[in-house]
């Protein structure tokens, strides 16, 4: 890097930190209480219908599996509806983090790129948004597997 | 006098202009300035995009039609939008089938227009032309960020993509305004002021170095500084001569980075607090979820062709320097770890009394 590039660098971070002064800050404290209460009750909702599933005989493991496939319709639903961006924005990470943000990111390019055909349009834009996080989520998994394999066999 | 302004010897004369705008626009503080609100943001279209041209194309053929003209009588339409090829403006043009030249400048667009359309009358290459620019909140929202129904929250310095279109028509011909056509609009307009376009000044593309998309005001605003102190010394004028300087869409933080460097750049207070305005600031109503306020093509296209230009008209305004302000970034370069550069172009308008 010559010293052009550097005085550009610190003249920019000198701009950025200016701009600081003038720029609204993010609500932190509230979006995180909000994301808090709704993110939890959401959980703690799908924990109690777990719970009963299983007290009805259910396996565990399979409870467990029809509340996140409970999780998703209703977060699809949602979205179908148009309600699933406004509880999202007030909610932010809260409904986002857990299985419904990934519901709700499938959808909504399904829905937004509808015009475009059912192949070329749905089918080529579905993923845009969803597909980075399934790419790293696998590839995090995968090298986590190989730890996990190392650990096991050294240890 | 430097060459980046141009003086129009021949003043050519906005003889009418026409906006049009969504739901959210018409009922934020510029709603009485309007002259088309839409209740249904798709115009009755099947796709976002084709609502887009369509707005567009309403507000061309209502100025045509405000200026008492046909579209046989327009020699040139210079327009442009947000989207990837200026889709909304070829198709618009497709349409109106009028000689057609396409402009990018990101926001900047309706000033770019204007001051070609000025060039090409006062030169006298073109008696009439057409100037506009749009662009709508649902085609930008998916071409440079995230699905309609995608549930996330924006931060407070993002600003919103207006939906909305304006049209000026432009005629270089000294026009007798009692010759035109009495219509309803016309009788209204007799009486007022003419508004002549006096000079322009074409934008720098400057880069502060911003990186965060939702920061635009403040990657544009050291161009908008850039350009009104280039404008003030290429006519030799000082802040004291506008009644009104007025940026595109700034929104509340850029004005705000804006007025701060024109502060240290001499200008008093006062004059920036009375004169110094941005259409982002206008044209939601702050209460409504707008917290920094609106930007895009048709921020300043509407809010210039309403607004302003309403105010010229019947006199209120005598001098205004107005600039449209462009991000100039594409879908794909802040991926390449491209910073935001922004541009503006400046256009003076001034009204001149029927004699």
């Amino acid at each position: 890097m010559n010293d052009n590039d550097k005085k550009k660098k610190r003249e920019a971070k000198a701009y950025e930190k200016y701009v600081k002064n003038f720029t609204p800050k993010p609500h932190y404290t509230m979006n995180i209480l909000k994301a808090f209460i709704v993110g939890g009750s959401l959980c703690t909702a799908a924990m109690y219908v777990q719970n009963v599933l299983t007290e009805t005989g259910v396996s565990k493991e399979m409870a467990g599996n029809y509340v996140t496939v409970g999780i998703v319709m209703l977060a699809q639903l949602l979205t179908g509806l148009g309600l699933f961006d406004s509880i999202g924005k007030f909610a932010g990470a809260g409904v986002i983090v857990p299985i419904s943000g990934f519901a709700n990111a499938m959808v909504s390019t399904a829905i937004e790129y509808k015009k475009e055909g059912p192949v070329l349009g749905v089918g080529g834009k579905m993923f845009t948004v969803a597909g980075p996080v399934l790419v790293c989520g696998i590839s995090a998994s995968a090298v986590i597997g190989i730890i996990y394999w190392v650990i096991g066999v050294t240890g | 006098m430097n060459k980046r302004t141009f003086i129009f010897k021949n003043r050519p004369e906005v003889i009418s202009a026409s906006s049009a705008v969504g739901k959210k626009e018409g009922q934020g503080p510029m709603k009485s300035w309007f002259d088309m609100i839409s209740d249904d943001d798709t115009f009755g279209q099947k796709t976002w995009e084709k609502a887009e041209s369509y707005m567009l194309k309403t507000t061309v053929e209502d100025a045509i039609k405000k200026a008492g003209k046909t579209k046989d009588e327009i020699d040139i339409l210079l327009s442009g939008d947000l989207l990837n090829q200026i889709m909304s403006s070829s198709f618009m043009a497709r349409d109106v089938q009028i000689p057609f030249i396409g402009l990018y400048g990101a926001c900047s667009t309706m000033t770019e227009s204007l001051m070609l359309a000025g060039v090409l009358t006062d030169g006298g290459y073109c008696d009439t032309a057409v100037s506009c620019a749009s662009s709508h909140f649902c085609t930008a929202e998916r071409q440079f960020r995230l699905p309609l129904e995608h549930g996330h929250q924006k931060p407070p310095s993002a600003q919103s993509t207006v939906t909305g279109a304006g049209a000026m028509v432009i005629s270089g011909i000294k026009s007798n305004k009692c010759n035109n056509k009495p219509d309803a609009f016309q009788v209204k307009t007799r009486e007022g002021n003419r508004v002549v376009i006096t000079a322009a000044t074409a934008g720098k593309v400057f880069d502060p170095g911003i990186r965060d998309s939702n920061e635009m005001g403040a990657a544009m605003a050291p161009a908008a500084v850039d350009l009104i102190l280039a404008h003030l010394s290429g006519t030799g004028r000082t802040f004291d001569d506008y009644d009104m300087i007025v940026t595109g869409d700034l929104g509340f933080t850029g004005k705000a980075v804006a007025a701060d460097i024109l502060g240290q750049a001499g200008v008093t207070k006062e004059q920036i607090e009375k004169k110094f305005v941005d259409c982002g600031t206008l044209i939601y109503d702050k209460a409504d979820g707008f917290e920094s306020g609106g930007s895009g093509c048709g921020c300043s296209a509407s809010v210039f062709s309403g607004y302003v230009y309403k105010m010229l008209q019947n006199g209120r305004l005598k001098r205004v320097l107005m600039l449209s302000t462009g991000a100039m970034l594409s879908t794909i370069s802040p991926f390449q770890g491209e910073t935001i550069p922004g541009i503006a172009h400046g256009v003076e308008l001034e009204s001149e009394g029927d004699l």
